[in-house]
């Protein structure tokens, strides 16, 4: 309970930048922390189980790379282009915006640090 | 020892930004001009074109961008590597030469000719002899759609860039020649790498890997702090200096916008990433993993620690065929309750083309402006939105009911909810689906096969 009320959910646009592309079918985002000290937080927070629900109903299943060296993650998002390259019919059939729709994701995070991350304009929402 | 070599990015996809080459080769000193035109698909849009004219079949923005920059090229002493050849390498290079000639500059171009991707002709020989060209995806063999396949090219590796600037070509022009190795090839011929250093190979294959996109790692798409990102209208591309132990410096022209940093390098690292400890190319495998970035400076990013691991005996093929056609209608939709309208004309789109008796593959409708990039994520619609794009896309293997639909969106404006417009584009055109096959080829059946020639002007 000490720990949940020490936390609170922030959107990973507040801690994390990214890109997507795609390979086939598959759409790749990769999310990079803003500072090294974010990075353990999207280690442990950023799970395969959490991506895979935050993309329900949009992905096949979800793989997960870590590269420390980069403060970086790579998600793999299978089955998320609609049949992908030319044959997808999506306005996004290359994955490029997938990366903006990971950000959108809620972790928590310690409440010292989301007050610091998290513009008061958008705190208030 | 601390020797400098420039490999400049020129173009990073086919319809780039033409102006960069230029100012690339104008803008400060640079050794070489690497110009990456070829994605997935684009083989097979030029094999059409060279089926319809056999002159044809190459990226034809090329040879007129060379005849911009070829006198300052030639007086510079900067060598150009690009797979602009497509699938018609040989007219691709003649269109050089004959440039180089009108800009009286004969017997100064030597264009290095590199061929022995396309194996379409070759096709049948492979899978009689148990090639089964399986799609790496799905793992169907390839005779399931044989009779429909409309281009095939084996990703061939650095070796024949290097060996055609070993034999003094100025120009290297190539089919499928992977975008890593467009980099890799002049470093090689540079530095005398040993083919099988797999550490400075698989360096190499990350600097072709961080430019190959060109502004995408110098500002351009750069997510984090977009908005302090000046200069947008003047983008440096990017330029790697590489020394010869397999380091080497991300950087841009002075004067230019963009920015060059850590944040925007790691982002094209990750860019179409999979397995990032095998990045695998005909050259070798790069582990991302073990690439160090350092800011040296303004515009100034520092690639160290990079390793490598062995080539495979496996070449990629990129192979397409033909797979039946698709179209795609918009309409607009304008306050109050947009989005309702929106749907409401969707819901009578999709009745009237079950009425008709058409049937697609796949019928897919999104609206624009609610959840058309991040679908259900993006949360309630905003009843109050000021326009919505209703956007409905149809795939089918034949031509004609997907003719048909193209005629049911124009009605609807007349037929349907009120308030649309945005109409002015006509009927939406069909489109020919050409559909990407990825396979793997022993490397043998390719190398053997693989020829450089070099020409003069």
């Amino acid at each position: 309970m000490s720990t949940a009320a020490a936390s609170r959910p922030v959107q990973l646009r507040w801690l994390a930048h990214a890109r997507s592309g795609d390979k086939g079918n598959t759409a790749n985002v990769g999310l990079i922390a803003l500072e090294p000290e974010y990075y353990p937080l999207l280690v442990k927070e950023v799970t395969v189980s959490r991506v895979k629900r935050h993309f329900k109903g949009m992905v096949t299943d979800v793989e997960r790379f870590e590269l420390p060296n980069l403060r970086a993650l790579n998600f793999l998002l299978h089955g998320a282009l609609d049949g992908g390259g030319t044959i997808s019919l999506k306005t996004d059939a290359q994955g490029k915006v997938y990366s903006t729709a990971l950000l959108r994701m809620e972790i928590p995070v310690p409440a010292a640090l989301a007050r610091r991350v998290v513009p008061k304009a958008s705190a208030k929402r | 020892m601390s020797r400098l070599v420039r490999v400049a990015a020129g173009q990073g996809f086919w319809g780039d930004w033409l102006e960069a080459p230029v100012r690339q080769v104008q803008g400060g000193p640079i050794d070489y001009l690497m110009m990456d035109y070829l994605a997935e698909v684009t083989m097979s849009i030029m094999q059409k074109q060279k089926s319809r004219d056999a002159r044809l079949g190459y990226a034809r923005d090329f040879p007129p961008l060379m005849e911009r920059i070829l006198p300052d090229v030639v007086r510079h002493g900067v060598k150009v590597t690009s797979n602009a050849g497509g699938v018609n390498p040989r007219a691709c290079a003649e269109a050089v030469l004959e440039a180089a000639r009108r800009l009286g500059l004969r017997g100064k171009v030597k264009v290095g000719l590199v061929r022995g991707d396309d194996i379409l002709p070759r096709l049948d020989e492979l899978l009689t002899a148990g090639h089964e060209l399986r799609d790496m995806e799905t793992g169907r063999p390839l005779s399931d759609v044989r009779s429909r396949v409309l281009s095939a090219n084996a990703y061939i590796g650095m070796a024949p860039i290097a060996e055609a600037l070993g034999r003094g070509a100025d120009v290297v022009v190539t089919g499928r020649v992977t975008d890593t190795g467009l980099t890799l090839g002049p470093l090689v011929h540079e530095f005398g790498w040993a083919v099988d250093d797999w550490d400075r190979i698989a360096a190499g294959t990350i600097a072709g890997h961080i430019i190959e996109c060109g502004a995408q790692c110098s500002g351009g798409n750069l997510l984090r702090d977009w908005r302090k990102v000046k200069g947008m209208a003047n983008p440096g591309f990017p330029i790697v200096e590489a020394r010869a132990d397999g380091t080497f410096t991300v950087t841009k022209h002075p004067d230019t916008g963009g920015v060059v940093n850590v944040a925007s390098v790691s982002e094209q690292l990750v860019y179409e990433m999979g397995d990032p400890h095998a990045y695998i190319t005909p050259d070798g495998i790069a582990d991302f993993t073990s690439i160090h970035l350092k800011q040296a400076g303004k515009d100034r990013v520092e690639v160290s620690g990079v390793r490598g691991g062995p080539r495979t005996p496996m070449l990629k093929v990129s192979i397409a065929y033909f797979y039946g056609y698709k179209a795609v209608g918009t309409l607009v939709y304008a306050w109050p309750d947009a989005y309702d309208k929106a749907k409401a004309a969707d819901r009578i789109l999709r009745q009237r083309l079950a009425d008709l008796g058409l049937e697609f593959e796949q019928i897919l409708t999104e609206y624009v402006g609610v959840n058309a990039t991040h679908g259900p994520l993006a949360g309630t619609p905003d009843p109050d939105a000021p326009e919505v794009q209703l956007r409905v896309g149809v795939r089918a293997r034949e031509k004609a009911p997907v003719e048909r639909f193209t005629r049911e969106i124009a009605p609807l404006v007349l037929t349907g909810p009120p308030s649309v417009t945005g109409f002015a584009g006509g009927r939406p055109a069909v489109e020919e689906v050409v559909a990407y096959w990825p396979a793997l080829v022993d490397r043998r059946q390719i190398e053997p096969h693989v020829e450089v020639e070099i020409l003069s002007a």
